[in-house]
């Protein structure tokens, strides 16, 4: 019977980068994958006839440049098209829009507050130097802080030499940035409700937290790492949908030889003598291998796939404490024609990128009010863009498709699971919402396609429909990601290893878990690795 | 300019407890020093004032749960009256319409009213916060670290710190890594169950701040309170005989003891500053007063602003917006809360249901409204010292947590309200106890700024929040009691550790001081 030298379960894109960098390596990798397709959460589907959606994942920006080149993603078809920022309206019929130019953006900021515009500098200039600082450490192992291996204590030695590097002033800076609240940190430069809504979205998105929660100024963070042909903070869509993304990736790794079997669900893993030798699928059929890769979260791993006599207590309680909380859901939109927004002139560049109608930190609080009291908020936050305003190839001629992210979306509702009347209760909240916005909305709609926790978690397998699996919060980051003490990607058990957005740097179509993980793996195996680019610092 | 002006060593600002201790250090190291104290009592929120006839409370803090080992010790404050004795310390009672569970003790050493399950998992909880709060115990009596300028003593300082993480043990460090920075709201989750005792936990973490149980880094609170002890056991508190008035005049015995001249309403306008250097004062009725040395134990909001624009902007951002209220009933007599004995009537009462129940309290702030149903801490101090009330009557004293200091509606109009809201609860948990009002006094965050010249009325005189804590306190760069002031100092609760009745910025303050023999 054969075995591979490595399975990998889950096709996300995590699990298909390790499986690339893996298989690029030398080594016979078969990636496992329970649903019909490949992609996990970045993923592109036909749910009525001509139009993709993007279901889940539905931007491109944080996917670290280095493994796009390792694996040759543009030459297997990848192609991210770059949009201007867009705009949060208002609700007296104004908008602010966001430029990618600067000084534009200062001008338009200038419109609302004069302070704000001058602010804005100095807010660019501190939030650029925190990413700076935290950029490298996305593609390191984070060191394990209780450990005297020399590997360890010349991580903890880059970190700390990384950290001299920085003035008093950014040290400070630093220290204060992992522990506020993004309402807080703009508060200290802004003085517009809108400008500050404008900046808090990036510090809520895929968290259960809200503005007001501190720790919240490092989620931003997490979301301006990203780049898009070098420019760093851009976002943009990947041609085809965030299908593209992990389509070219599986594509990479047959080229380089790679086996995937889609419609196989693991069961569980194979276990014997405290080591991992492979996978049974659902069916009861035994795959073999040398070591196996979990993509998916660390709950799902080691609470429903190895059994509990295999893993020690204490390892156990951690990844019971691990915090993965659905917050958010997503409603996507087949449209018949493309909606209009009064507010917006009528060739305005914010129909091609993404939209929002929270205008207050405040209204934002309110919706994660609602999350914690067990409810979708009557006033959601959306992050809402229309794609095909620049990538025609994901609906017919005219028509559109159109990715709501809604948050806040709870887990449970009241305690008790979700229901289709809760779902249908929030897609309206979502399509009142933006129906208030542009008129004539609700005729366009030929298609709706609605995720709750509920679905996301069944279809993709994330444990609560998370986004990030688990909460980037910082009891859950570098060394205590996923759970302490096995923030290096390894597990309890031999042969076993972790490579999902649940192990650091965590969530979004990142792709550095899946790499890092394979780095690991490989140092194990004591395979070189010139087929992997070291980080490089951009900014 | 008189001669005697120039007679001081050090010109004290603020006769709060923190300018008191400072001042005391200070004039033992031999330097001739002057407080100035605006109002006509030193003491500040720490004082006993009488706000009914024959009735009298601790005017904001009313436990005695942090004095600083080191200032009693420093200032032989048991010698000039502070009187600790393990008899007086008093229970915390979690009030609940299921009955109520109290951690009797130093902070629950023993635990009654809950299922044998609930209470071994207490006995390991506990343990294991005061082990964590141990670790940042040593941290309340030094300067912080400065990570920009590493001196020898901050580095040994931190070695010895890295030293009690060692000494945990590998896999109870990483959990402390993992917890320190978390919400308190999780981890109980994590390890209890009684919403009684979890409730009574969140409420303690969250106290005085600007937080909910749900909010991260909300855990810190609770170590800020296990990191307190009283009479060498940490988590202890008891309430001081004669309010803690007491606490103060037997700081003041102590500073006069060593020397320090104390000026009653003497409020000061401005520092003087020549060439970049804080050379004395100016009171409000235009007195000059020069000294050596200037050391300003009020609210950092309050100082001067004779500085770099970069500091100043710094001190504006710190968040100093009051979120408890005062709460002070004369009683016809004493109330009896459901289901809780005569001794345990001396102790803390606490209606904090759940943690869930807390959070909810919480939110309305955010937006600056209060809850309909709010959390609160409840003394009796005539219970412990009967020469606070008239005879047969009683004195109720509850710190009242969510009361924004910036009211939407605006505090006049709100706080009837908040104290028919208020009594709503207190009647719940004692019932009749509304009839035996006598007199009422509410406090609002906007009263305590008026009545104790605090900024936002904020008893810690800023945020206690973790980017307003260690170095990031009172401002980043400044977080050592110096100022970029030659010759000035901060003193007060807006500088580390913080506030709550410990003397720790005071005495800090002043070691910094005699260390730079300024």
């Amino acid at each position: 019977m054969k075995a591979w030298d490595a399975i990998v379960i889950g096709g996300g894109h995590n699990g298909l980068v390790n499986a690339c960098y893996l298989q690029r390596a030398g080594l016979d990798v078969l990636v496992v994958e329970k649903n019909d397709w490949v992609g996990g959460a970045a993923t592109s589907r036909e749910l009525t006839p001509g139009f993709l959606y993007s279901n889940c994942s539905y931007v491109c920006s944080l996917f670290r440049p280095e493994i796009m080149r390792d694996l040759e993603l543009p030459r297997f078809g990848l192609q991210v098209i770059s949009y201007e920022g867009g705009a949060v309206f208002t609700r007296d019929g104004d908008y602010l829009a966001n430029y990618r130019d600067h000084d534009a953006h200062r001008r338009e900021f200038a419109r609302f507050s004069r302070r704000d515009a001058e602010a804005y500098d100095r807010y660019s200039r501190d939030v650029t130097r925190q990413c700076r600082f935290i950029q490298p450490l996305l593609m390191r192992t984070a060191p394990d802080p209780t450990s005297f291996r020399p590997r360890d204590l010349g991580e903890l030695l880059y970190l700390g030499r990384k950290f001299a590097g920085l003035t008093a002033e950014e040290m400070a800076l630093t220290l204060r940035f992992w522990t506020m609240s993004i309402s807080d940190f703009l508060d200290e430069y802004f003085e517009t409700d809108v400008i500050k809504a404008n900046f808090a979205l990036s510090g809520i998105i895929g968290t259960a937290l809200g503005p007001m929660s501190p720790g919240t100024a490092y989620v931003l963070l997490h979301h301006y790492m990203g780049e898009v042909d070098g420019s760093v903070g851009a976002w943009g869509y990947a041609r085809g949908g965030m299908g593209a993304v992990t389509k070219a990736l599986a594509a990479s790794f047959r080229a380089s030889g790679g086996t995937i079997r889609t419609g196989a669900e693991v069961d569980h893993v194979l276990i014997r003598n405290g080591k991992a030798r492979g996978v049974v699928l659902s069916g009861g059929e035994e795959v073999y291998g040398k070591l196996v890769v979990s993509n998916a979260d660390v709950k799902r791993t080691f609470l429903k796939l190895v059994e509990e006599k295999e893993l020690p207590d204490i390892f156990l309680r951690r990844v019971r404490n691990f915090k993965i909380r659905g917050s958010s859901g997503k409603v996507n939109i087949a449209l018949d024609s493309l909606p209009e927004f009064p507010a917006l002139p009528k060739d305005s560049p914010v129909y091609r990128a993404d939209m929002h109608f929270t205008d207050s930190i405040e209204r934002m609080e309110r919706a994660y009010d609602d999350w914690k009291a067990g409810r979708w908020s009557a006033d959601p936050f959306l992050d809402m863009m229309i794609p095909t305003t620049l990538d025609p190839t994901m609906a017919p001629p005219g028509k559109h498709f159109m990715s709501c992210f809604v948050q806040y979306a709870p887990p449970k509702i009241n305690g008790r699971d979700w229901t289709d009347a809760d779902r249908d209760g929030f897609a309206e909240s979502v399509i009142s919402q933006i129906a208030q916005y542009s008129p004539g909305f609700r005729d366009r709609i030929v298609h709706m396609e609605v995720r709750t926790p509920r679905e996301i978690e069944a279809e993709v397998g994330l444990t609560e429909g998370n986004i990030f699996q688990g909460e980037l919060t910082f009891d859950q980051l570098l060394f205590n990601r996923p759970v302490p003490g096995y923030a290096q990607y390894r597990s309890p058990l031999s042969g076993l290893y972790m490579c999902g957005s649940s192990t650091h740097p965590g969530g979004g179509v990142m792709g550095a878990p899946g790499r890092n993980a394979a780095a690991e793996i490989l140092r194990d195996l004591a395979k070189p690795t010139p087929h992997m680019s070291p980080a490089h610092d951009v900014i | 300019m008189t001669s005697s002006d120039l007679n001081w060593d050090v010109i004290v600002i603020g006769g709060g407890h923190n300018g008191l201790v400072a001042a005391a250090a200070l004039a033992k190291s031999g330097r001739k020093v002057l407080l100035l104290e605006a109002g006509n009592e030193v003491g500040g929120a720490a004082r006993t004032e009488e706000f009914a006839p024959g009735f009298r409370v601790s005017a904001v803090a009313h436990l005695l749960n942090r004095l600083h080992p080191d200032v009693v010790k420093t200032l032989e404050l048991e010698r000039h009256g502070l009187k600790v004795e393990r008899g007086d310390f008093v229970p915390s009672v979690a009030l609940s319409k299921d009955g109520p569970l109290v951690l009797h003790g130093a902070y629950g050493e023993v635990l009654t009213g809950a299922s044998p399950s609930e209470q071994s998992a207490w006995k390991e909880l506990r343990a294991q916060l005061l082990r964590y709060a141990g670790v940042l115990k040593p941290f309340l009596s030094r300067r912080p670290p400065d990570p920009g300028n590493m001196s020898l003593a901050g580095m040994t300082g931190l070695g010895q710190t890295a030293l009690a993480l060692k000494k945990l043990g590998k896999e109870d460090m990483r959990d402390f890594l993992r917890v320190l920075l978390m919400n308190v709201y999780d981890l109980l989750d994590e390890q209890l169950s009684d919403d009684r005792l979890k409730g009574l936990l969140a409420f303690d973490a969250t106290l005085g701040s600007h937080l909910g149980p749900r909010s991260p880094t909300s855990l810190l609170g609770l170590y800020h309170r296990l990191a307190g002890e009283v009479g060498g056991l940490s988590g202890a508190q008891m309430q001081p005989k004669g309010g803690m008035g007491a606490v103060v005049a037997a700081i003041r015995a102590a500073a006069e003891e060593a020397g320090v001249s104390v000026r009653q309403a003497s409020p000061v306008a401005k520092v003087i500053v020549e060439k970049g250097r804080a050379v004395g004062v100016v009171t409000q009725n235009g007195e000059t007063l020069r000294a050596r040395t200037v050391v300003s134990a009020i609210n950092p909001a309050a100082g001067p602003r004779e500085v770099d624009t970069g500091f100043v902007r710094k001190v504006k951002n710190i968040r100093m917006k009051g979120d408890a209220a005062k709460l002070h009933l004369a009683l016809d007599r004493p109330p009896q809360f459901i289901g809780v004995d005569a001794a345990d009537h001396k102790g803390r009462l606490v209606i904090a249901p759940s943690p869930d129940h807390v959070e909810r309290a919480f939110n309305p702030s955010k937006y600056g409204e209060f809850s309909p149903e709010p959390v609160m801490e409840i003394t009796l101090p005539s219970f412990v010292d009967p020469s606070l009330a008239p005879s047969g009557a009683c004195v109720l004293s509850a710190v009242v947590q969510y009361a924004p200091y910036a009211l939407k509606e605006g505090w006049a109009a709100g706080k009837p309200q908040f104290l028919e809201a208020i009594m709503k609860q207190l009647e719940i948990h004692a019932p009749g106890i509304g009839a035996t009002v006598r007199h009422a006094e509410l406090l609002t965050p906007a009263d305590i700024e008026a009545r104790y010249r605090m900024p936002g009325g904020h008893w810690h005189h800023g945020e206690l929040q973790a980017d307003q804590m260690l170095m990031s306190r009172p401002v980043s760069g400044w977080s050592g009691y110096d100022t970029p002031l030659e010759g000035l100092f901060l003193a007060g609760a807006g500088s580390h550790p913080g506030g709550g009745i410990s003397g720790a910025p005071g005495l800090n303050a002043a070691r910094r001081i005699i260390a730079m023999r300024a």
